[in-house]
């Protein structure tokens, strides 16, 4: 069975510009892939060339086996394009069940909405719906067909918290019946919560890939706690083994990298009461995808 | 998350929907909101109703006896200008703004079927407009007894491919607010000044020689030669209307965008 994508140095222009620069991806069936960074990393021209709707300037992609602009893909994916889509005037029930007839065995409409809570508003015209509302209506569209692939340009971008779980639980649900969803985000813990891979682009590159697990892993743990500000910690590094690094990151606060082993909590908090000070606050924090994001472009993921 | 999606709720069951339900959903959908659409049907309905029941009664115009075959055909160029072009432009510049022609192509219905589901609607709302102003005719005396039906029928398809592709064209290649304003001044123009309030031929010298090879002109022409004179209508005026679909049809083809 071949895998549900397949991209190998992918490469978007407009005109000078280029957006993707040279993407590899691989997505099976039943897997959540997360593409992962800010604004303009260059997600959404990824989708957009996955769906069909944009050509490739350079490299190769093939979903489900075929080209994507191949009209054999169109009924096996599911597309929720960034900020949805519909006829302005169109009811959000209508128009549900027009991208449900173009299926040949869709889900119910009428039980979507429900779980999806757009029933209350199912003869509301669409450009009355508020922004989730929209985007949750776009989710549906994108499911409705039964589709064996599924991509999700920003499928929580503007939705309340208890909306982006209700998002995050069907998303789980297309993974456990078989499904594999490309999503693009530039939430972390949406990311870490959903994939089962992530790549995380920046500039069009990818600049990391793994799973949640491996990008965060190992002994890139870190404690923090507070203390006294100005103290001199260079009395902790020597106590603690090679690799250790203490610094204060704001007075008061203070940041030891390394593996946090109970060796290093015991160094660390006799090192404190040798000081006579009292740690507060003492946090063993595992790095996010946010700190990985960080440490490999220098800047916040969000702007 | 079991209690709201149980297992199996999305396994995959991929399929393409049955051509004619596609059709028959996406046609009377695009219809319907045609229909529900007020400022749509006040440019498409009423307007040419009123003018037609308005300069049957008042001589406005100049109008050769019996005026209200001629003016029926007048009024069916125009309604035909106002579905066909107008709200056609603007009710495409509308969806590519909201993203409605993105949605569908990403669905299962294939792209030619996105498109004869948009003649469907445009079909219907001009059999409709035909049905409704002949009904109008029929009360203020007109007889069609000595028209030539067939000669309309062709005007009216060949006027509606024409001011059709020529509404795709301008809906689908400039900004929803730019179509709106030149969708309804070309209407406002070609309806005085292109041939169909009034007459080619009574037009000012220069205007009536701009107005024949105009799509405006050409479909009121050969409506009053079938309805009005009760003749086939002349060849140049069919060929005018054919060439605009072709030229409107090939540029359309070509620079229209889905978003």
């Amino acid at each position: 069975m071949s895998a549900a994508l397949e991209a190998r140095g992918l490469v978007v222009r407009y005109g000078p510009t280029t957006a993707v620069d040279g993407i590899d991806l691989d997505l099976a069936r039943g897997e959540v892939l997360a593409l992962l960074g800010p604004n303009g990393a260059g997600k959404s021209s990824t989708v957009e060339v996955c769906t069909g709707f944009r050509p490739a300037s350079g490299g190769r992609v093939t979903v489900l086996g075929h080209a994507p602009d191949d009209d054999a893909v169109r009924p096996r994916v599911g597309v929720m394009p960034q900020g949805g889509g519909a006829y302005p005037a169109v009811r959000t029930g209508e128009m549900l069940h027009l991208v449900a007839d173009c299926a040949a065995h869709p889900i119910d409409p009428g039980r979507l909405l429900d779980v999806l809570g757009l029933r209350h508003r199912a003869r509301t015209p669409y450009k009355r719906l508020s922004g989730g509302e929209q985007q949750r209506l776009a989710l549906a569209c994108a499911v409705v067909g039964r589709p064996e692939l599924v991509f999700l340009d920003e499928p929580t971008a503007g939705l309340d918290p208890q909306a982006r779980h209700l998002v995050w639980d069907l998303v789980r649900a297309l993974r456990r019946d078989g499904v594999g969803v490309l999503l693009t985000t530039h939430l972390m813990d949406e990311a870490e919560q959903l994939a089962d891979d992530v790549v995380i682009i920046d500039k069009g590159r990818v600049v990391a890939h793994g799973s949640p697990a491996q990008l965060t892993a190992g002994d890139q743990t870190e404690l923090r706690f507070r203390a006294p500000a100005g103290m001199d910690t260079a009395g902790l590094d020597d106590r603690l083994p090679d690799g250790y690094a203490t610094t204060e990151t704001t007075p008061g606060r203070y940041r030891v990298q390394g593996r946090i082993d109970p060796g290093a909590l015991a160094a660390i908090t006799s090192w404190c009461a040798d000081q006579g000070v009292m740690a507060d606050d003492v946090q063993v924090v595992r790095r996010s995808l946010e700190d990985v994001f960080l440490d490999l472009t220098g800047r916040e993921l969000r702007p | 998350m079991s209690d709201l999606f149980p297992a199996g709720t999305f396994t995959p069951a991929p399929g393409r929907g049955d051509l004619l339900t596609m059709l028959r959903a996406q046609g009377g959908l695009e219809t319907r909101l045609a229909l529900r659409n007020a400022e749509q049907v006040l440019l498409t309905l009423l307007i040419p109703a009123a003018l037609l029941v308005g300069l049957t009664l008042v001589p406005a115009v100049p109008a050769p006896e019996p005026r209200v075959g001629w003016l029926l055909a007048s009024m069916l160029a125009l309604a035909v200008m106002g579905s066909a072009f107008t709200g056609q432009a603007i009710a495409l510049g509308f969806d590519r703004r909201y993203g409605a022609l993105r949605r569908l192509a990403a669905t299962a219905l294939p792209r030619w079927l996105l498109v004869c589901g948009r003649l469907t609607a445009v079909a219907a709302v001009v059999g409709i407009q035909v049905v409704l102003l002949a009904v109008l005719a029929l009360f203020l005396g007109w007889t069609p007894s000595g028209a030539r039906l067939d000669g309309a029928l062709i005007a009216v398809l060949l006027g509606t491919a024409a001011f059709g592709s020529l509404g795709i064209l301008l809906g689908g290649t400039l900004r929803a607010e730019i179509v709106l304003a030149v969708a309804n001044i070309v209407w406002f123009v070609l309806l005085i000044a292109g041939g169909i309030v009034v007459g080619v031929d009574d037009l000012p010298g220069p205007l009536a020689a701009i107005a024949a090879w105009l799509p405006s002109g050409a479909l009121a022409e050969a409506l009053r030669d079938a309805l009005g004179a009760g003749v086939f209508p002349a060849p140049g005026t069919l060929l005018v209307l054919a060439g605009w679909a072709v030229v409107g049809g090939v540029a359309a083809s070509r620079l229209v965008r889905w978003r």
